[in-house]
This record gives C-alpha cells, structure tokens and sequence, in this order.
C-alpha cells in the first residue's frame, strides 16, 4: 500500500501526483522530485545499452527512514513513482512490481482516449479509482 | 429549527437553510393534505393539538416518490422512529428526508447519515398532485433530475407550448430553482452541427413530448422532468463533474433499473446513421481522432468528453465499434439534456448488452438497406486501416465475436495486449450466419479481394481444386484458364493436364536443336585437331563457327524458304499451336472439351511429323557440314608443314 503515488512526465513535471492525505503532503512531492534524479542515474547508467534491454522496473530507488522509494519508467519515458511506508515490511518487491503494471496498463488506457492530449494532467475518474485502490485506506 | 432533538429520536438534526426550507414545506403539504384529505383511521387520534404531525398516507406518498426501493424505505421510516412513536412529526420527518436524501445519494442509511451533510432529497410526483420538484441551489453535487428514462418520443409534439407551460407554471413553485423558464429554449437552441441540430430538436421537442409520453405511461412511475430544461443552464454555468445516484424505480418492468440510459429504437436509428456518416462500414471502428472531431461538435466540455469517452470505449482500444459509439452518443445526448453522467456505464449501455438487446437482424436488414445508398456516399479511405479491418472481419461472426475481431484487429493494428472482452454469446444463431452471407457478398464487391476472401469463394465452391488454376495461370497469366477447368475437372483432368505442361517443350528442340547445331560443329572440329595444336583448332573454331552460323541463318531462311508452304507454317506451327492449343481449350466450355482435346492430338501430331521431319534435314545438313569441314581440315594439315618450314 503505497503513501503517494507520482506520475512525472518525460520533461519532469508532474503529470499526476496524488499522496494519503496527511498533514505534510509537501515532503512527499519533495521527496518525488528528489527521486528523479536517481531515475535519471539509473536510466542512463545502461549507456549505450538499447532501450528494450533496458528494465521497466527500476526498483528500490531510496530508503529513507520512514520511507522507501521506487521507480518505474515507460519506454516513452514517463516515470512512476511510489512511495511506501518503511514499516510495512509485508510489501515484497514482487507486489511493488504489479502495482506498477497495473499503474501502466491505466495510464496506457488513459492514453488511448483521444481527449486526453499527452502532457496534460491525468483526470481519468478510472485512474483515479485504481490509484485509490492502491494506497494505504485512511479512514 | 437549529436542533430538533424534541422527539429523542436520535442525534441532534442540524439542517441547513435550504434544507430546512425544503422540509418545512414538504411537511406542511403533507400535513395539509392530510387534513385535507381523508386520514388513514390510524391517523385523526394522532393529531396531537401541540405538534402538527403529517399523516401516513401522503407521507407514504412522498417517500414513494422519493423512488427508493421499498425495503430502504421501510428502514428510513424505522430509523427515524416514526414507526416507534407511531407518527410523523416534524423530528421523524425530517430525519426522514435527510435519510432519504442520502440514500439518494448512494450513502448507507444510517442513523449517522443524517449528521452528514447532504444534498436534498428528490421526490417525483405523479403529475396529479402536481409536479413538485425539489432540487438544489448551484451546488450540485448530487441532485440531480431523476428521469426514470429518456424516452424519445419524437413524433408527438403534441404539447409542446403546453409542456413549457407547465413548466413555467411549475418552476415558481420548486423553492430553490429560479431559473427561467425561457433558458431551456434558449438552451437547446444552442447552434451545432448539422449531425447536432437535427437531435437538437428532436430533443426540444422530446421532452415536453416526454410528459405525454410518461403520462400516458407512468401510472407507476410518477415522472416528470421538469428538471432537465431548467436545469442546463445551471449545469452550463457551472462546469461539473457530477455523480449521479442509482435510481431505483418502482417499475419493476424493465430488467435493468437505470432507465435514462435505455435506448430506444429511434436513437438508435440515428445513432447509426450518424456512425455511417462518419464510417460507412457498420462493424468497423470509428477511430479516435474522427470521433474526437465528432464528439467535440457537441459543445461538451474537454473533460466532459474525456470522461464519457472513459465509460463508453470498453475495451479501451482508442476507437469506437458501434455499440461503443451508441453508448457514446447517448451518454452525450443524455448529458447534454441534463442527466447527470453515471459513474460507471449502465448496464443498458454495456456493449454486450447492446449487441444482445437489439435483433441483429434489424440491425442487419437496417444496415443492409442502407448499405448501398451509404456506400455510394462514403468516403472509402476515411480511415486509414478501415479495409484491412473490414477484411478481417468478413471473416468472423458478426454477433458472437465483433469483440473478437475487435480484438483481432486491435492486435493487428495497434499491437497492445488487451484483457479478452467478454464475449457474447449469440441469441439467434441464425440471423448471423444469414448476416454473415449478407454482409460478405455484397463487401467481396466493394471491398479489395483478401486471400481470406478468396477462400471463402473457392470454400463456397467445392469442385474447384484450388491450386489448379495456379498451374494454369503460371502456364499463360492472360487466360482465365479458371473457367474452362472448373467445371470440368473430373472429366477433362486426365486429359488436358497432360497438354500444357507438354507445350512448352515443344517449341525448345527446334531451338535447342540451332544452339546445339552452332556446338556441335565447333566440338566437332575441335575433336578431330585436338592433335593438332590449340591454335588452328582456335582458329578453326571461329572458321567453323561462322560456317556454322550461316549454316544456321540458312537453316532458318531454309527453314523459311525450302520449307516454304510447309515449314512456315509449320514453325509458325509449332509456335502457333501452342497458342492455338491453348486457344481453343481456352475457348471452349466442357461441352467441348473433347472436341478440343481432339484437335490439339491433331496439331501435336502435325506438329511432331514437322519436327520430324526438320531433324532429319538438319542432320542431313550437319553431315554435309561434317564433311565440309574434314575436307578442309585436310587442306591444312597438307598446307602446315609447308608453313612451318
């Protein structure tokens, strides 16, 4: 069950980013933002190797103390990010991997609709309720 | 009333003003016509001199209206202790309506419902006790109009001025709306496209037509829709995204409780003439950006569209099949009267649904009919990859797997693996195979012939052994060797299959023979001075060669020339009859078969007795040319040692 859940565009700018509401949402988008660069790292730590043979799942970004960051990038390079809460020691890396496909699969069906002009925002009411589904219930 | 907690019914009921406005007068029309009308015999001893209490029958009738299903009833009048007192004074009633409204709006009826805030609740009253809607300020979040369903009565315009006056008569009457009554016309007159305007009228006149309708129909439905006319401009002011409730009718008629989102016969007519405007093929998709195009002429917001897009496209393929597009538009026709959008797709407008609730053979003989006028009209490359969808799906059956094709295509086309669509199972198995054979002989006309095509025709034609005429073609490609073999394959394929593969060496042994000739001598002089040295034979070669050569330019005017009446035409024979063969096979039909395999013995025996004939002279020739050359050969060697020297 993840804290936040961040999708950032190609450019690095947020293209959806939505967090458990809590009182300091504002250290989850930093800590998205910061995380992008070791997605860049990652990204260009292949070099010269192509695309394809590069992994889509790019795991354990950082740990923090409360905290743990991971990433996954498109092909299109669009980048989603979660983080989760440290202390859920249940989430096996396994299930962090299908999360982030079923985040794919959403956006690419957010993608197929041809109101949805890439770069924009993400409104989808089903991506939203898919996202829900996936982060930590506050009641 | 901040807190009316008078009862001990529960928790403290904070109202807010328009609620409370709501309520007050809810009750007193429910008082009032209690005392009005005759009381239950329950009732007079209740009307208790201190609380003015509203009686059961009209208060029933109100929470009838309320068109929550009967058991939630039942549990909002147990919770709201009217059953425990035993009436209805205000504290129960309102509870009441603060527990219906929420169960409206899809919450859980609690007790601890009412401490949330919440829109107001919605009654429809039958149109006798006249139409009484309740709706909201601005602020909408969820109360919307309930209409029980679009109906689409386009014909009766009957009451029409009438209908605006009850409207107008009626909206001064609804406490919170305000809104004029000539905004709904001014609404609707909205200019659009011409795909727009023509249903913008038939809506114009479908919902003041819609009161006769639900009149004449709704004797258990109380309906009415004033709402929608008056409440577009409200909606247009304020760009929402807004979430309907689940209406649960009392009609227990239908299978599917969300009436609005039914479409009848006349939408979907024009639902379809609209999908044939823009794709003619009728169980092809329309692509996104067409649709785009299209959807946008409808003056809905972006997100509005994104939104509808999201619910209608299924299988989210980024295009539309025609139930897709039929859920679409309706959704947009729905919206733009007002109907809020639903938060999932109503099983009415589901595509299997779709596919399933309306006859294909309606659809096809619909579809069919028009077929012709619409392809005359059409604009062929309008989609890019239209024909290759169309192809492919002449293959599959229209009614149990369009979303198989859907599918198929979609892997063709766009290359993304999708979650198999559920698939719907055929009612009528029959009509589609009579679609099928409809649809693919008119579409193997219009559209390029596939090899899918092509094996359907040659599957629909048993005789035809299909890699016959590939022999055949690859013989001479110009003759349609199709029909003279078809139909005569069991009788004629001993014997004229032998002929064209005999043809072609026909023609080679009088050519063969000329290069083998133009060999044969330069070999054989080299034979005879191999002896001698490489150099003369070098030289001999070139000396027999043109010997030989015009040896061969004589043979072919003496093939002309001495041969004269006989051999021309008999090299033109050979060269002919082959032609000549394959002309009259080629011409006659079965009937002639033997006629023809007659006269091409005949010619093949001609053709050989010239043959025949040409290699004895030519052999004669070589011969002569034999000893022509040892003769010379002998003047040299007589002559060499004199060079040498």
């Amino acid at each position: 069950m993840a804290v936040c859940i961040a999708v950032i565009a190609k450019e690095n700018y947020p293209l959806y980013i939505r967090s458990v509401p809590t009182e300091n949402e504002l250290k989850f988008h930093y800590m998205v933002h910061t995380s992008l660069d070791v997605v860049d790292e990652k990204i260009s730590a292949l070099g010269k190797a192509l695309v394809d043979q590069r992994e889509l799942y790019l795991g354990l970004l950082y740990p923090t103390e409360d905290h743990k960051v991971y990433g996954y990038v498109t092909n299109s390079k669009v980048k989603f990010v979660m983080v989760v809460d440290s202390s859920n020691t249940a989430l096996r890396d396994n299930e962090i991997r299908s999360m982030f496909r079923k985040l794919h699969n959403s956006y690419t069906d957010v993608m197929c609709n041809p109101f949805y002009n890439p770069g924009d925002r993400i409104h989808s009411r089903a991506f939203d309720n898919m996202v829900t589904a996936m982060m930590i219930q506050v009641c | 009333m901040e807190a009316a907690g008078g009862g001990g019914s529960g928790p403290p009921l904070l109202l807010s003003d328009a609620e409370q406005q709501c309520y007050s007068e809810l009750f007193a029309r429910c008082a009032r016509t209690a005392a009005v009308g005759p009381a239950l015999p329950s009732e007079p001893a209740r009307a208790l001199p201190s609380t003015v209490t509203a009686a059961a029958g009209p208060v029933a009738d109100l929470f009838r209206a309320s068109q929550l299903p009967a058991e939630t009833l039942h549990l909002i009048t147990e919770l709201c202790g009217a059953k425990r007192v035993g009436y209805f004074g205000p504290t129960q009633f309102y509870v009441a309506l603060k527990l219906i409204a929420a169960a409206q709006s899809g919450l859980p009826v609690r007790i601890e419902s009412i401490k949330c805030e919440s829109p107001l609740p919605r009654f429809m009253m039958s149109k006798n006790d006249g139409e009484v809607r309740l709706g909201t300020p601005a602020e909408l979040h969820g109360t919307k109009a309930q209409i029980p369903y679009l109906t689409t009565d386009k014909n009766a315009f009957k009451r029409a001025d009438d209908g605006d006056k009850q409207q107008e008569t009626q909206s001064p009457t609804m406490s919170p709306l305000a809104s004029p009554p000539s905004s709904p016309p001014h609404y609707q007159r909205v200019p659009l496209s011409h795909g727009y305007s023509k249903l913008r009228s038939s809506t114009e006149q479908m919902q003041p037509a819609s009161y006769e309708a639900r009149q004449s129909l709704a004797q258990t439905e109380g309906t009415s829709s004033g709402g929608p006319g008056a409440k577009p401009p409200r909606l247009q002011a304020t760009l929402i995204r807004s979430f309907s409730v689940e209406r649960d009718p009392h009609d227990s008629s239908s299978h599917y409780p969300d009436e609005p989102w039914r479409i009848t016969e006349e939408q979907r007519e024009y639902y379809i003439n609209q999908f044939r405007s823009l794709q003619p093929d009728p169980s092809s998709f329309i692509s996104g950006s067409v649709a785009k195009n299209f959807f946008t002429k409808s003056k809905l917001s972006i997100p509005e569209l994104s939104y509808i897009w999201e619910l209608s496209d299924a299988d989210c393929d980024g295009a539309l099949t025609l139930p897709e597009f039929c859920a679409a538009f309706h959704l947009i026709v729905a919206r733009k009267n007002g109907y809020p959008l639903p938060e999932g797709l109503p099983p009415t407008l589901q595509p299997e649904y779709l596919q399933a609730a309306f006859p294909k053979s309606k659809w096809e003989c619909a579809l069919f009919d028009s077929y012709s006028e619409s392809m005359s009209g059409s604009q062929q490359p309008r989609d890019s990859h239209w024909s290759e969808k169309t192809s492919v799906k002449d293959m599959a059956d229209f009614s149990v797997s369009t979303q198989d094709v859907t599918l198929d295509d979609k892997q063709a086309s766009i290359n993304t693996t999708d979650d198999a669509s559920p698939k719907d199972v055929s009612e009528d198995p029959a009509t589609p195979k009579d679609s099928n054979s409809l649809k693919a002989r008119p579409r193997s006309r219009s559209y390029s012939s596939t090899s899918i095509e092509e094996a359907m025709k040659r599957g629909e034609d048993p005789p035809t052994p299909p890699p016959r005429p590939q022999k055949t073609h690859s013989r001479a490609s110009s003759l349609d060797l199709n029909k003279v073999f078809q139909p005569s394959v069991p009788a004629v394929k001993s014997g004229s299959l032998p002929q064209p593969p005999a043809l072609p060496p026909r023609p080679c042994p009088s050519q063969s023979e000329q290069p083998a000739e133009a060999e044969v001598p330069p070999q054989s002089s080299r034979a005879p001075s191999q002896a001698s040295e490489s150099s003369p034979t070098k030289k001999d070669i070139p000396y027999s060669q043109p010997p030989s050569k015009p040896i061969r330019r004589k043979f072919k005017p003496e093939n002309q020339t001495p041969e004269n009446q006989e051999l021309p035409p008999t090299v033109g024979g050979p060269a002919s009859a082959p032609s000549m063969k394959l002309h009259p096979t080629v011409q006659k039909q079965s009937s002639k078969q033997k006629k023809a395999i007659q006269t091409a013995i005949r010619k093949n025996k001609e053709a050989n007795a010239v043959l025949t004939r040409l290699n004895s002279e030519l052999q004669q020739q070589l011969k002569e040319v034999h000893q022509e050359r040892i003769a010379l050969e002998n003047q040299l060697e007589q002559l060499r040692p004199v060079t040498v020297l």
